[in-house]
């Protein structure tokens, strides 16, 4: 990872009430490259991406931007870094009460006084770009879940973002759909020349597309490397996420009392 | 529990209450501080009076003539004793534009409109819509809550002031044109019964206010509701609840400083 860093994420804590989440984690995400940040359900992804967006601070360490640390950025400060960030929700997030065509229009309409000629050409190249030019129409209502997904892609990339978040982009898509967003996923990063930070559990599909890879697990960075060095990796927590076996550093059964004294069950009988 | 526990589990509430409190105060200085965008562009406030405004016609004028109607037989029942029937049109009026319109009208408002803004607001919220707008450096404050609460604002002395004439209208249907009271008594009563500064411009005033209280509740309720079904369906019951006792409370503050030299 020898490239100059848009993110640097050093020694970053956080905790939700007493709860700690992240206990010092150092991430390097240089421009132009598309990272992947894995770990099971809970393990401060999706707290990662909120950090980097400035929705959350840490409790100790940074995040840096562009050499900006961002929570010491003012409000005024914040807005203007986040309109060179893009991201991708889970779910799309899209506006329910607007179109498609409103939807990827939006930003536009809020953020420049471009006049509504030159925005509709931009937003029917966006919509071209992932595919669905002909759902301009349409409410959000109307579209499949993948489609949603592709045109909140369009929406996230609308005003040329130099780093584009992904919270969960492959949750719940069929294997064409997951296929065809983690194509546009890569393909979008290399046109715009940004930086894509995929947080996922999809190992498979994100092997395929991204350049390198850190796994968080227990608050900290476990493993990293690019996908050929994690799928060749014989660190048990890599090993056990990549091949989806049951049982390993991360356990089966979370944490509780004896079985056989909640089943009441006494030796002998 | 023991007294240590009925204690600290008073103390939470407590502490809660003034919390919640205190988070409703900042986010009713925001809205002000946030409004400017909402008259700029003033189309995001008239898209928002269409809906909360508009869409509430129906149930508002419905209810001002049923209210009227009712008004109108009840008041020639008592009027007939004292023989004063000819004072139906100034009972009528006064009835709605200083109680019944304002206070009538801003409950209606806020079952109809009030609860409509909390289930959107919290359903923005549960759909990560609004997140995704703070992530586009837009402020949910300027373009989603400041032109839904002068909307608001706007159209509830509006909609107050077209239930109380359709109250009007009710009574003249039933004290006139049904019961047979006289035509010129009921509308020369009325005129000479109602003050417009004393009578019709304090209603305005209490439907101004209901407005206020009315949508930064519905709009609080729904920006601070979990983002889960139950959650967004409890925040639209509080908005109901907490409208309606906040209306009777507010009208009873109003009516004393308003009109207590007619009383006392």
């Amino acid at each position: 990872m020898s490239s100059q860093a848009l993110v640097e994420i050093r020694d970053v804590n956080f905790a939700y009430d007493s709860r700690p989440i992240l206990k010092g984690v150092n991430l390097t995400f240089p421009k132009g490259k598309v990272i992947a940040v894995m770990g099971g359900s809970g393990c401060g992804k999706t707290t990662l991406l909120q950090l980097i967006g400035g929705a959350l601070k840490p409790s100790r360490g940074y995040v840096k931007i562009d050499g900006q640390v961002i929570h010491k950025l003012d409000h005024k400060g914040l807005y203007l870094m986040r309109r060179r960030m893009g991201m991708l929700f889970q779910f799309g997030a899209l506006f329910t009460d607007m179109s498609v065509y409103d939807n990827v229009a939006f930003q536009m309409r809020e953020h420049t006084d471009l006049p509504e000629e030159i925005i509709r050409d931009l937003v029917l190249m966006k919509l071209n770009a992932v595919g669905l030019r002909g759902t301009h129409h349409l409410m959000p209502a109307e579209l499949s879940g993948g489609m949603a997904r592709r045109v909140a892609l369009a929406r996230t990339v609308a005003l040329d973002p130099k780093l584009i978040m992904y919270d969960e982009p492959f949750a719940g898509l069929d294997p064409i759909s997951l296929s065809v967003v983690g194509n546009l996923i890569r393909s979008l990063n290399d046109a715009l020349g940004a930086t894509s930070v995929v947080v996922t559990h999809d190992v498979q599909e994100s092997l395929k597309i991204v350049d390198y890879i850190y796994f968080i697990a227990d608050g900290v960075v476990v493993a990293e490397g690019t996908p050929a060095e994690i799928r060749s990796s014989d660190k048990p927590f890599v090993h056990q996420f990549v091949h989806g076996e049951m049982d390993g550093p991360v356990p089966f059964h979370y944490p509780s009392s004896n079985y056989e004294q909640d089943l009441n069950l006494r030796p002998g009988r | 529990m023991t007294t240590v526990e009925n204690l600290r589990f008073l103390g939470r509430r407590i502490v809660n209450a003034v919390w919640r409190i205190g988070y409703a105060s900042r986010f009713f200085i925001m809205i002000l501080f946030y409004s400017g965008t909402s008259f700029r562009r003033f189309h995001l406030t008239i898209k928002e009076l269409f809906s909360s405004g508009v869409m509430s016609l129906i149930i508002i004028l419905v209810a001002g003539t049923f209210v009227g109607m009712v008004l109108g037989l009840q008041g020639y029942e008592t009027l007939k004793r004292y023989g004063a029937e000819s004072a139906l049109g100034s009972l009528v009026a006064l009835s709605l534009v200083r109680e019944l319109g304002p206070v009538l009208a801003a409950l209606l408002f806020a079952s109809r409109a009030g609860s409509a803004m909390t289930a959107e607001i919290g359903l923005m919220k549960a759909t990560e819509q609004i997140s995704a707008m703070e992530m586009m450096a837009i402020s949910p404050m300027a373009r989603l809550v400041a032109p839904r609460f002068w909307a608001g604002v706007i159209s509830m002395p509006l909609l107050s002031a077209l239930f109380s004439a359709m109250g009007v209208f009710g009574g003249y249907v039933v004290g006139v044109v049904l019961i047979g009271v006289d035509q010129g008594s009921f509308w020369s009563q009325m005129q000479a019964g109602v003050d417009f500064q004393h009578d019709i411009v304090n209603g305005m005033i209490k439907s101004f206010v209901f407005g206020v209280a009315v949508t930064a509740i519905a709009l609080f309720e729904g920006y601070d509701a979990p983002p889960t079904a139950e959650g967004v369906s409890g925040a639209t019951t509080r908005t109901v609840v907490e409208s309606s006792l906040t209306i009777l409370f507010l009208d009873f503050i109003l009516t004393a400083f308003m009109f207590q030299g007619g009383v006392v």
